[in-house]
């Protein structure tokens, strides 16, 4: 029980995709400046981190190990072509805001790196709680950062004002920085620090 | 002054090891080292004695910013009384009534009248880049364990210096904030920095709120509804003529023109380049290599000329005198820290520079001013620079092992 427990919730602070490993960074710049997006930024990945680690590890035994990544690559292309399909017909306007990094899943190192590590060698029902796992770590990050750059940088959340901006009449003045993307990069690093200064054991040694 | 020596040292054992305010010590320790020369001495004997330490450097450094600060006072008071002398403005808010009580007259013509408005504006924006910079250096040092450095204050003398002198307090606190804390103490404070400090809080804001640090015309002359363009962005739109239209070379060169408060004056920033490079703190490489850097790219583009950017005919007799060049390149670009440190990469560094500085001008239109964003570019290629010239000395040196 403890070890299921384990595997679904260690990647949201203990084994942090993106706090610990360092991984999918590029999404994590790219599409954080409206919540909105990243909401369905997150549903997608952990779509496809799900469907993904249960295919694969569906068929761990029978993919030859020197072509596995092959294997693996077309799989989640598929789940991700799916995604992006489904995103074209029901939510089109999120759709050409996210453009290509809906595509760019299939190159999102969490996935590859999930089935890889963890489906190759795992039963499929806990790789399918892997991939919730991992889903939930990259989400946590994903809206945090999300959540600062949308409030801080248009006064809004989810395209609602709560900060009323100078333009408009208000008393708020939106930091343009936070609409850049290196401003996602100030925020993982705040919370990357936030994070080790939390838990200990996850700083590097210093050499 | 034996009475306060008397003070610190009985209230010494509360601070020491074990004391009831240990925790506090690195605030006990800046103010006992702020007035009187630390007595802790090199100890063994392999040490080099000198007298010259962390804390002369920092205050030679502040001394050689003294005609700057005096410059952005009275630069900035004589802005604002010349701009409200054409236009019948005046001194509104509290500027108004405390300049008011000291019988201020805004005369442009009177030096009393300029320093005291010019300090009416830039003591504000000191004040705040001290005490805030100041509660971050002091909160990281108590939780750290480490002591208060002296850095502190030459970054909290140079951040106001490169600040416009209408920008709003909160934006100084948030600006200096954000350079203290991410541009040096979360890579473990004074010294362990690689970009400097004070102009990564500037490029913070210059991002972050670019209507207030460099939007428009309305930003440099401290008067309400006033509007004057800094020198570069008139040469930006209508070259040398709008520019000698506005101001003379020899002006340029005093820093009577508008413009970010310290950086105006090329002539301050001679003074200072003289001190820093006779006591040794300033490199005159980096000083003398970005010099060439810029002199030599904005003599070529004179040459070549362009018909659509009038940048091109600057030349390089107004880059030096325009725009915070001089100010960063003796100031900030010779920043040990975060500058070059082999005598070879120092000429590099200081080159690429002023190179890089010409280039944002004359080449790039989204900015007028490229010094900022040049030293910064510098400062992150400093330690390459430095691991290649180390390797290159190893490997010289090696031959003449195997030969």
């Amino acid at each position: 029980m403890s070890k299921t427990r384990d595997v679904l919730f260690d990647p949201i602070f203990n084994k942090n995709p993106i706090g610990l490993q360092i991984l999918g960074i590029c999404s994590a710049l790219a599409v954080t400046s409206k919540l909105e997006t990243v909401v369905v930024m997150c549903l997608a990945v952990t779509f496809v981190l799900v469907g993904s680690n249960v295919s694969i590890s569906l068929i761990r035994k029978q993919v030859p190990d020197s072509i596995r990544i092959i294997a693996e690559i077309t799989i989640i292309a598929t789940l991700v072509i799916i995604v992006d399909q489904f995103l074209k017909a029901y939510a089109f306007a999120i759709s050409k805001q996210l453009s290509v990094f809906v595509g760019l899943i299939i190159t999102n190192c969490i996935v590859l790196g999930r089935a890889e590590a963890f489906a190759m060698k795992n039963s499929p029902g806990l790789s399918a709680l892997d991939g919730i796992g991992n889903g939930l770590g990259y989400s946590v990050v994903l809206l945090i950062v999300a959540f600062f750059r949308e409030l801080l940088g248009a006064g809004k959340l989810l395209g609602f004002t709560l900060l009323p901006s100078i333009n408009d009449g208000g008393w708020y003045m939106p930091n343009g920085l936070m609409l850049l993307p290196p401003s996602a990069f100030f925020i993982i690093g705040l919370l990357i620090w936030g994070l080790r200064t939390w838990k200990t054991d996850q700083a590097e040694e210093e050499n | 002054m034996k009475a306060l020596r008397n003070v610190l040292d009985k209230i010494h054992p509360l601070f020491s090891k074990g004391g009831r305010f240990e925790r506090f010590y690195p605030l006990y320790e800046a103010a006992d080292s702020f007035v009187y020369t630390p007595g802790e001495i090199t100890k063994g004997t392999t040490h080099v004695r000198d007298a010259i330490d962390l804390k002369r450097v920092m205050i030679t450094v502040v001394i050689a910013l003294l005609p700057c600060f005096f410059m952005a006072m009275w630069n900035t008071g004589y802005q604002a009384n010349a701009a409200m002398q054409l236009t019948g403005g005046s001194v509104e808010g509290w500027r108004g009534t405390l300049l008011g009580l000291l019988g201020y007259s805004a005369n442009p013509d009177s030096f009393v009248d300029n320093m005291l408005l010019g300090a009416a504006w830039f003591i504000p924006i000191y004040l705040v880049t001290n005490i805030v910079g100041g509660l971050w250096e002091a909160l990281f040092s108590i939780v750290r364990g480490h002591e208060i450095n002296e850095g502190f204050l030459v970054t909290g003398s140079l951040f106001p210096l490169i600040c416009p002198p209408t920008l709003p307090l909160w934006q100084v606190a948030l600006g200096i904030s954000f350079g203290v804390v991410l541009g040096k103490e979360i890579f473990g404070g004074t010294g362990k920095n690689f970009l400097n400090p004070a102009l990564t809080g500037r490029a913070f804001l210059f991002f972050a709120y670019p209507a207030q640090i460099s939007g428009g015309t309305s930003v440099w002359v401290a008067a309400d509804g006033l509007t004057g363009a800094t020198a570069l962005s008139a040469a930006a739109e209508g070259g040398v003529k709008a520019l000698t239209t506005m101001h003379s070379w020899f002006d340029a060169f005093l820093g009577v023109i508008p413009g970010s408060m310290g950086e105006t004056s090329t002539l301050a920033c001679l003074f200072g380049a003289a001190i820093l490079v006779f006591t040794g703190i300033g490199s005159w490489r980096i000083m003398l290599s970005g010099l060439l850097g810029a002199v030599s790219l904005s003599a070529l583009f004179l040459l070549v000329d362009s018909s659509t950017n009038p940048m091109f005919a600057l030349g390089p007799l107004w880059h030096l005198v325009i725009g915070g060049f001089a100010f960063g390149l003796v100031f900030m670009a010779t920043d040990p820290v975060s500058g070059a440190m082999t005598e070879e990469g120092q000429w590099v560094y200081g080159a690429l520079i002023g190179l890089m500085c010409i280039l944002i001008r004359v080449v790039n239109p989204a900015f007028p001013e490229g010094m900022m964003l040049a030293i910064l570019f510098g400062n992150v290629f400093a330690p390459l620079i430095d691991q290649l010239v180390l390797k290159y000395h190893i490997k010289r040196r090696l031959r003449h092992v195997e030969g």
